[in-house]
């Protein structure tokens, strides 16, 4: 799975937003440019009126030159006049970024932590809200409400293709409210310095037709899939027995623990360990048999298992699609 | 004396200085044990604390505790809070449900393979059994913080801030300071 993460192709009205204000600024710094080396070519290229032996012409000093007034008078106002334009196209953009229409909003609350990102989705009636780590899923056309929070030091939320950053503190809740307007897959990054693994802190975005998006969360709501076979019915009771289950939860069985991601459809996502690998039985693996090898420092602890366990639990967690 | 002998006695001493950086050194991963591999023992929950059951035999941990890695007590204090020990000895250790840590009384021993113990297997009257629901290393980190919040810590190791934000105290130490320690006289 490719996700894009470009600044230049927006995939929502915030996003493009920020971009026409980008183009413009570009354009109108380009114009400044062009005039600024074009008189500097001018006064480069002008004949020499002296040369090191010739005396230094003070004339001026006791002669009004009212034409270089003038052009000093021009330049001063066009630049002001440029700034002023400037500061009034990003005032508009904020404006028009803060007033995104929200009715029938979807309401998502993210969390930041070292290095994963928690996704909540909201629900007045409890029994359906439901938790999912590192992807997010929107529906195209709909606004979004994130609700931003952080787990431990400060994060930021960068989706480029959609909007600005917006940072997750600790002990404050932030809001961003986005739309996606194109399906798409588009990669988001954590854009605040957090900890050894701030690279390895991605997630993705995955716009789909409303149609999908509400099967997408009838299926997510579902408590995990029962083992199919012999071999995953193994690996669940490994993954029950041993210290997985003290920190992930997979809704359906006994294992509740909230300080790592939640597993329950973890097979169905397109990466793990926030965007490090993508879902496989064999990169789950890896990343079970030694977590701080793939990335160093992450909360993961070793847990040693025998082959056997590790095939059963990496055959388990992949088929909870 | 020249200036080349001043050269290398101060590099010398630079090296000597930066090779004794291992305070705060980071071991992320330990080599495997035997004894982690034995069967899990019930969960936690069904287990009646104390009592002889499977997988309650001496551990066979070859790994050595350190005393002196600040880090490895750092990371203890964030577990602490993660499985819930504070649930029932309290934050800081105060004790609440369970006896007090940051005291001087040790019910079953203050040495750090006699805490590994109760954490692992369990003692009567309330101590669950963690094997199998915590990795060995992560017990050991349990070990260094519970022993710091009674002065047991060594005095080079000494808390003086928590490494992750996720810990139970603020930046600042508030946990005593490691003095040379003497044991208490046993009460009468």
């Amino acid at each position: 799975m490719t996700a894009l993460q470009d600044v230049l192709h927006p995939a929502g009205i915030q996003a493009s937003h920020i971009a026409s204000l980008w183009g413009f600024t570009v354009a109108i710094c380009a114009v400044v440019f062009v005039a600024i080396l074009a008189a500097l070519f001018y006064a480069l290229g002008r004949a020499p009126r002296a040369d090191a032996a010739t005396a230094p012409d003070m004339a001026s000093m006791d002669r009004p030159e009212s034409g270089t007034r003038r052009i000093v008078v021009a330049a001063v106002t066009l630049s002001i006049v440029g700034l002023l334009v400037l500061l009034g196209a990003s005032i508009a953009t904020d404006r028009a970024l803060a007033t995104l229409p929200l009715e029938n909003a979807v309401h998502i609350e993210m969390v930041g932590h070292q290095w994963w990102w928690e996704v909540n989705y909201d629900d007045p009636q409890p029994s359906r809200i439901f938790s999912t780590a590192n992807e997010m899923h929107i529906p195209v056309g709909r606004p979004v409400l994130v609700t931003l929070k952080a787990g431990d030091v400060i994060h930021s939320f960068w989706v480029p293709n959609l909007h600005g950053k917006k940072d997750l503190i600790p002990g404050r809740t932030n809001t961003i409210q986005l739309r996606a307007d194109k399906a798409g897959i588009y990669r988001g990054q954590c854009a605040e310095f957090c900890g050894l693994q701030h690279a390895h802190m991605g997630f993705v975005v995955i716009a789909d037709t409303p149609e999908d998006f509400a099967k997408w969360v009838d299926a997510q709501r579902a408590p995990a899939a029962q083992a199919s076979d012999e071999a995953v019915a193994a690996g669940r009771d490994t993954f029950m027995g041993k210290p997985c289950a003290g920190c992930h939860t997979i809704r359906g069985t006994q294992a509740a623990g909230t300080t790592g991601p939640d597993l329950t459809h973890v097979g169905g996502r397109a990466f793990i360990a926030a965007g490090l690998l993508a879902t496989t039985q064999g990169s789950l693996a890896a990343w079970i048999a030694d977590p701080q090898t793939l990335k160093p420092g992450n909360n993961m602890p070793l847990v040693p298992l025998t082959p056997d366990e590790l095939r059963a639990v990496s055959a388990y967690l992949a088929s909870l699609k | 004396m020249s200036a080349r002998i001043v050269f290398f006695a101060a590099a010398l001493a630079a090296a000597l200085a930066l090779a004794a950086c291992d305070r705060e050194e980071r071991k992320l991963s330990h080599e495997a044990t035997p004894a982690d591999l034995t069967p899990a023992t019930p969960r936690v929950g069904e287990l009646q604390p104390g009592a002889p059951g499977p997988g309650l035999e001496e551990t066979q941990n070859t790994r050595s505790f350190d005393p002196g890695n600040a880090w490895e007590m750092a990371q203890g204090e964030r577990l602490f809070g993660w499985y819930n020990c504070a649930g029932c000895h309290g934050r800081n250790g105060g004790g609440g449900m369970g006896p007090a840590l940051s005291d001087e009384r040790w019910l079953y021993g203050d040495k750090p393979d006699q805490i590994f113990k109760t954490i692992m297997e369990g003692r009567p009257n309330g101590m669950p059994s963690f094997k199998g629901r915590i990795p060995e290393d992560q017990v050991w980190q349990l070990v260094a913080y519970v022993r710091s919040m009674s002065g047991l810590a060594a005095t080079n190791a000494a808390p003086s801030r928590s490494d992750s934000t996720g810990g139970l105290t603020p930046a600042e130490n508030d946990r005593p300071t490691a003095q040379p320690y003497t044991k208490p006289e046993p009460k009468p």
